[in-house]
């Protein structure tokens, strides 16, 4: 256990926590065979939004219509029922080590509003990067590291390679 | 051999969903607990103050893979059911490139940014809807993608096939390289002047 001396609640030891996720990853592919994921969950809903919205678009298009069948609804997918369960599991941890608390989280360099920005540029470029690898940190990087796939450890040099360079670029943001 | 279990017809295709949340629960309170809801924790490893995620990220990444091949040596698990994410030489260095800038200006990935949204974090929720905007400006440009998209193709081939050696050779090494990484991690975290958050 770890205490965070600014907001007084706690953490896991970093060693057990990724034990415990190692663990839960494992169990995943006994089970089902594939990995974890989240960027998955975020494309079907994507999908599924614009089927409703523009159904001839959508099955126009070469992308979206990938993941349109007519027996299988694009939000039933394992992924979206993942991420139902990540938010529950969060919301108990956040529970238990007190951590629920409605906030927006930034370096005191910066405004809220600056960090909004950032935050809304850097998920649109993770949404387009992962449609590009076909997966994000968890489905290609992790996923595809424990089942020793060169894709998976590409991705995860990428992601990480890239982040320590331009972290630096953007040091005002974070510290 | 009796694993994967879905798969092999085991347990009933049926209950695939069932599982789906209850692992993401799991998924999600090992992310939490260790601090992955903090966008300014997990950046903490590009500055040095804080490596939780350098530490997390390669203990789970190896117990798991450790684990499959040990499943796999004593036979109780086929390793060629198991789906091997799929290696797209050019999409997969640009594609990591992209999410690697983005990670660096929003502070989350996909996987911690719904840790983040769970227990209340603003920035996160808004990630999250960059993440949607992402999503569908890369499926509205697809035509002009699609070849970037699928060149290089080499299928599920393993890294430790293209090093020329054995799974478990590799992920001895593996394993040996991420403790160094460890106690170098944390030799450097002394070092590094603290950053409240």
């Amino acid at each position: 256990m770890e205490k965070n001396k600014k907001s007084g609640t706690f953490y896991l030891n970093p060693y057990l926590s990724g034990f415990i996720f190692g663990m839960v990853l494992l169990i995943t592919f006994i089970i089902t065979g594939r990995g974890m994921g989240a960027s998955g969950a975020v494309k079907s809903t994507v999908v599924e939004a614009v089927n409703t919205v523009a159904p001839a678009h959508a099955e126009k298009s070469d992308y979206y219509s990938k993941f349109i069948s007519d027996d299988a609804h694009p939000m039933n997918t394992w992924l979206v029922f993942e991420v139902i369960g990540i938010l529950g599991g969060a919301f108990l941890s956040g529970l238990i080590f007190n951590r629920l608390k409605f906030k927006v989280e930034h370096s005191p360099k910066i405004t809220s509003r600056r960090r909004l920005i950032f935050a809304l540029l850097g998920g649109t470029l993770f949404g387009i990067g992962s449609q590009l690898a076909k997966g994000c940190t968890s489905g290609a990087a992790l996923s595809g590291m424990a089942v020793l796939s060169l894709g998976g450890f590409i991705t995860m040099m990428a992601i990480f390679g890239t982040a320590f360079v331009f972290a630096w670029i953007f040091k005002k943001n974070w510290i | 051999m009796v694993a994967p279990l879905i798969p092999m017809g085991v347990i009933p295709e049926s209950w695939n969903n069932v599982f789906a949340v209850i692992l993401g629960f799991g998924f999600g309170f090992a992310l939490e607990s260790a601090g992955f809801s903090s966008s300014r924790k997990i950046i903490g490893t590009f500055f040095g103050y804080d490596f939780v995620v350098l530490k997390v990220f390669f203990t789970a990444a190896i117990t798991a893979m450790i684990g499959l091949l040990y499943l796999s040596y004593i036979g109780w698990l086929d390793f060629s059911l198991l789906y091997i994410h799929p290696t797209f030489l050019a999409s997969a260095i640009i594609g990591g490139i992209v999410m690697g800038i983005g990670f660096s200006m929003g502070g989350y990935c996909p996987g911690t940014s719904f840790c983040g949204i769970a227990i209340g974090k603003i920035d996160a929720m808004i990630f999250m809807v960059g993440m949607a905007i992402g999503v569908l400006i890369f499926s509205e440009a697809f035509p002009l993608l699609e070849k970037l998209y699928n060149s290089g193709n080499l299928g599920g081939k393993l890294v430790s096939d293209s090093l020329g050696m054995s799974k478990s050779l590799f992920a001895f090494l593996l394993t040996v390289v991420a403790v160094g990484m460890f106690f170098g991690a944390t030799w450097v975290e002394k070092k590094v002047r603290k950053v409240e958050y």
